[in-house]
């Protein structure tokens, strides 16, 4: 177990180097992407870029451009932005890493509480009018765009109803950090957690009813309707418990890849300073330096994700624990 | 005897085995190995029927797959008429293919389920033959006429046939191009019981037509009996006795063939009753097979040779092979 | 409930499925009743309608398309249409079942123990360390070796002959007075099979249940049973005392499948006494006698379908004169009863 452990985390230092190499040379050496006319600035002569390139490193080959910038995002964490002269990107990231955390982990609450009822109910209801109510707005919680359903809810929470009784209580948009103000800060983002929650909630209620319903044709099913046990039991204790397996998967990916920056519409629309809004800024002005820090953060949580998930495989389903 | 000494087997093997590894982990020392088949020595004579039988995990599937190199050998040597084709590449086995061919349990897994019955049975003859398109039409027709199918059932799609007839139309396509070597793995183990008396009576028929060879693989003892001229068991990868059908079923001399024979229950009240030899335990993991002879954890005759020393296949002169220490009546 | 009372009588079960293609018939009207301690054999190809008897007894058809009707008793009680509350209280404690494939039988996440003791916490108020010692005994009773080391162990850890065992053990576990299995040993190997038939011959003995087996194979009726009843496309051709089933069989249909069955000793046959045609389409299935279209001593009476009569708890549904299949049974034995 010890041994498959390191192995795997071997492994996941190997994947994000082989990231921050793909990420790098990308960005760096890509024909038409030079950099140093990006810090230059638009017009600049000769003489500056030389003088760019040499100040950055540029002019050296490029294992030594990547081992000089790997050098500086994790070892010195110097590395500073191209755009906004002495902007350290290393704080920009870590600063911003609170407000995506937060914003993801309550939207996670919400989803898979709501994703569990919704496809437990649909699931155990199929075929009837009930499910079918679930699976139609479910639907329409997928399809819904993020960002259009933000800045409804935006409108109607700051502007037409905020002085009303019902939306007086919201803050203007941005982020207050849990550790000054706990109330502060859930109040600013029950709103974005409803918002982000919403297409999942109908992803996962309905991925969750369709695994269900396939395990509840299974042959161990019968085995426990045949126990004497109660469908209630028989649902939740064999049908749930097995359907979990998909269910944990998806939740994993789609967790880091959120954390990872993909939550990027809900922290625009909301003025929420997160990973997501750092890339988005940061691609819009192609910050160089900020890009791939964003970049090899965002394929660390993923990573982590991954082999969080492989690890809670193991307590969920016990044929995982032999195979490895 | 000397007639048969100048006859040469059509298929032999020679200390064939298989392993396979198992686990995906790239540290060598977490692979482990599976024996499928373990150095296993067989001739195959032409017109006779060679059933080898032995229970799941048994390797038996595998041995089959071997003999018609569907898959690759790990060790020892597989004669074909002589030739050498252990290591023979996909090209240089593709006439043989003409020769050699197998019989699936389930044959609707190898019948595209999008093409008409006709067209699947034309394959063979679009690949090894030049036919125009009305000798096409009748050498189907008289293959289906031969698996006792009608002409008729070549336009329809395999979904619309029972598995009786399913197994008829994976026969035809086996006999297409005449083959001398037909390997049938577990035929007719997925099949009702009066569908199974059918496909036997089928199978026997056609050997006797084209005078066929089979090698004909199976779990069940009554129906490997039936059409089988002689038997090999296999347990754990190993053939532990063979010899003439009537023989090793009458009389088995290696416990294991005794075991799995008095395992068999017999339609009858009168011998219901007989003396039940129950062997204890479950099959050994073919990952960590026993050391010594491979049944003597089950075995009831078993000694601290068996334990130790892995008994070979010997001659008992009545024209079978048994590999064990201490060998039943007989 | 008199002392000699039948444990189950079923009368009239009919199991029927809508589908496309109309009102499918899997169970046409069957009738028989079940003795305490009394081991059945239901005999049948794919399509008899034999695992549909079995699971409209315990309740288990749940298809929203199905309907079952008829009657089954047991122990005075009548379980068609009972709703799911008073059904619970009766499966798994009075009626059990074992189930063919032990491969996807049990729930892969759960341990054996904790299985076991869902069943019987289920029906008696023990603490679950009480369910699991019962666990452990049980297991140790189906002939599973290390019992307390298995009782903490998952499915896909044992093999199939263990998983069968635990599944029997599991059934057993509230000492039902009805056990039914559906084809218990068909995938399991020959030497295994021979373990479970003991055991399950061995359950009458040790637990007093009566059990209802399914099976294909002749060979294993005649290892375990007392009774045997023969079914084709969806109603039984042939019942009575297994002796005198196996002795001298009356049905045509019960011939065939008899001279199906390649024999283990003696000589052998050149052909085997393979019944033509293939088990009839539950939504074609032929007027009158099931059987008519691949039986070779049809005639014209076979139109109608011919009830189950005959003496001595031996009966059969066939429209030919009793003289004349006589003569025919004893061509059957010949084949049968080699020297």
């Amino acid at each position: 177990m010890l041994a498959a452990m390191s192995f795997r985390l071997g492994q996941m230092v190997l994947v994000m180097f082989g990231i921050s190499v793909v990420a790098f040379l990308i960005f760096f050496a890509t024909p038409g992407a030079d950099p140093s006319a990006r810090i230059a600035g638009r017009n600049a002569s000769q003489e500056t870029l030389v003088q760019v390139r040499h100040d950055f490193g540029l002019d050296r080959p490029l294992p030594v451009q990547y081992g000089l910038m790997m050098n500086r995002l994790f070892v010195s964490r110097d590395l500073t932005s191209f755009v906004n002269r002495g902007q350290r990107v290393i704080p920009a990231v870590t600063g911003a890493i609170p407000v995506t955390l937060s914003l993801v982990g309550g939207a996670a609450v919400l989803w898979v509480l709501g994703g569990l009822i919704v496809g437990v109910i649909a699931g155990a209801t199929r075929g009837t009018f009930i499910d079918r109510a679930l699976m139609i707005l479910s639907l329409i919680g997928v399809s819904v765009p993020v960002f259009w359903l933000g800045e409804v809810a935006n409108l109607l929470t700051q502007s037409r109803w905020h002085d009303t009784w019902l939306f007086s209580w919201v803050p203007p948009l941005g982020y207050i950090p849990l550790t000054q103000d706990p109330w502060g800060w859930f109040k600013a983002l029950v709103i974005p957690w409803f918002t982000l929650a919403t297409l999942y909630v109908g992803l996962y209620g309905r991925v969750l009813r369709a695994s269900l319903i396939e395990m509840m044709q299974e042959d161990f099913i019968r085995t426990a309707r045949a126990k004497g046990i109660g469908e209630r039991r028989v649902l939740l204790h064999h049908g749930l418990r097995t359907s979990l397996v998909a269910f944990v998967t998806m939740f994993g990916l789609d967790f880091g890849a959120l954390v990872g920056g993909g939550a990027l519409l809900t922290e625009v629309v909301f003025g929420l300073q997160g990973v997501g809004k750092l890339t988005y800024e940061a691609l819009q002005t192609l910050d160089l330096p900020m890009i791939l820090a964003t970049v090899i953060y965002a394929s660390f949580f993923v990573v982590m994700a991954n082999f969080v998930v492989d690890v809670v495989f193991v307590f969920i389903d016990p044929r995982a624990r032999d195979v490895r | 005897m000397s007639g048969v000494l100048r006859e040469r087997p059509l298929l032999r093997t020679s200390d064939l085995s298989k392993h396979y590894h198992v686990g995906r982990s790239i540290l060598p020392a977490q692979r482990r190995t599976v024996q499928a088949v373990d150095t296993v020595s067989l001739d195959i004579w032409p017109g006779e029927t060679l059933g080898i039988v032995g229970e799941s995990g048994c390797g038996k599937s595998t041995l089959g797959r071997c003999l018609v190199r569907l898959t690759d050998i790990t060790s020892g040597s597989l004669e074909f008429e002589g030739r050498d084709i252990t290591d023979a590449s996909q090209r240089q086995l593709r006439p043989l293919r003409r020769q050699m061919q197998m019989v699936f349990q389930d044959p609707s897994a190898s019948l595209n389920p999008r093409r008409r019955v006709g067209d699947l049975l034309a394959d063979p003859f679009r690949i090894h033959e030049r036919l125009s398109a009305s000798e096409m039409t009748d050498r189907v027709a008289e293959l289906l006429r031969r698996v006792e199918l009608s002409p008729e059932h070549a336009s329809r799609y395999p979904h619309e046939f029972s598995g009786g007839q399913r197994q008829r139309i994976g026969i035809a396509r086996a006999l297409a191009l005449r083959p001398r070597l037909i390997v049938a793995d577990e035929p007719v183990s997925a099949l009702d019981v009066s569908i199974q008396a059918q496909i036997v009576n089928l199978l026997a028929d056609l050997r006797e037509e084209f005078n066929l060879t089979y090698v004909f693989i199976a779990h069940d003892l009554s129906v490997v009996r039936q059409i089988s001229t002689r038997v090999a068991v296999m347990y754990l990868g190993s053939v532990v006795e063979s010899g003439p059908t009537d023989l090793v079923f009458a009389a088995p001399r290696h416990h294991y063939t005794a075991a799995l024979r008095s395992a068999v229950p017999i339609p009858s009240i009168d011998r219901a009753r007989r003396e039940r030899l129950v062997l204890k335990g479950d099959l050994p993991s073919p990952m960590n097979p026993p050391s010594g002879c491979r049944f003597h954890t089950r075995c009831p005759a078993a000694t601290s040779t068996c334990r130790n020393e892995r008994p070979l296949l010997q001659s008992t002169g009545d024209g079978r092979l048994v590999a064990c220490h201490h060998p039943g009546g007989g | 409930m008199s002392v000699n009372a039948p444990l189950l009588v079923v009368e009239g079960l009919t199991v029927s499925f809508r589908s496309d293609a109309g009102l499918v018939r899997a169970v046409a009207g069957v009738s028989f009743a079940v003795e305490q301690r009394e081991i059945v054999g239901v005999v049948g190809e794919s399509g008899s309608g034999k695992s549909q008897t079995l699971l409209a007894i315990m309740g288990l058809i749940d298809s929203p398309n199905a309907v079952v009707s008829g009657s089954i008793r047991f122990m005075g009680q009548e379980l068609v249409g009972l709703n799911r509350r008073a059904l619970d209280a009766i499966r798994g404690r009075q009626i059990a079942m074992i189930f063919q494939d032990p491969m996807s039988a049990l729930t892969p996440v759960h341990t054996i123990g904790n299985q076991i003791g869902e069943q019987v916490r289920a029906h008696e108020k023990v603490s679950a360390r009480a369910a699991r010692a019962r666990a452990v005994q049980l297991l140790d009773a189906v002939g599973i070796a290390n019992p307390d080391r298995v009782v903490d162990g998952y499915p896909h850890q044992l093999s199939g002959g263990m998983r069968q065992r635990a599944v029997i053990a599991m059934a057993l576990s509230c000492n039902p007075a009805l056990l039914v299995a559906d084809e218990p040993t068909t995938a399991l190997d020959v030497t295994v099979q021979a373990q479970i038939l003991e055991l399950i011959g061995r359950l009458r003995d040790q637990f007093g249940s009566a059990v209802i087996l399914v099976t294909h194979d002749l060979g294993v009726v005649a290892q375990v049973t007392d009774r045997v009843m023969v079914m084709y496309g969806g109603r039984f051709v042939e019942e009575g005392r297994k002796g005198s089933v196996f002795r001298t069989p009356l049905h045509p249909y019960t011939w065939g499948l008899f001279g199906s069955i390649p024999p283990m000793d003696g000589e052998r046959p050149a052909r085997l006494a393979a019944i033509p045609g293939a088990p009839p389409s539950l939504s074609n299935l032929p007027k009158g006698c099931a059987f008519g279209p691949r039986c070779a001593f049809r005639h014209d009476a076979c139109i109608v379908q011919p009830p189950l009569v005959g003496g001595n708890g031996h009966r059969a549904a066939c429209a030919l004169p009793e003289t004349s299949r006589k003569f025919h049974i004893r061509e059957v034995a010949s084949i049968e009863t080699p020297v």
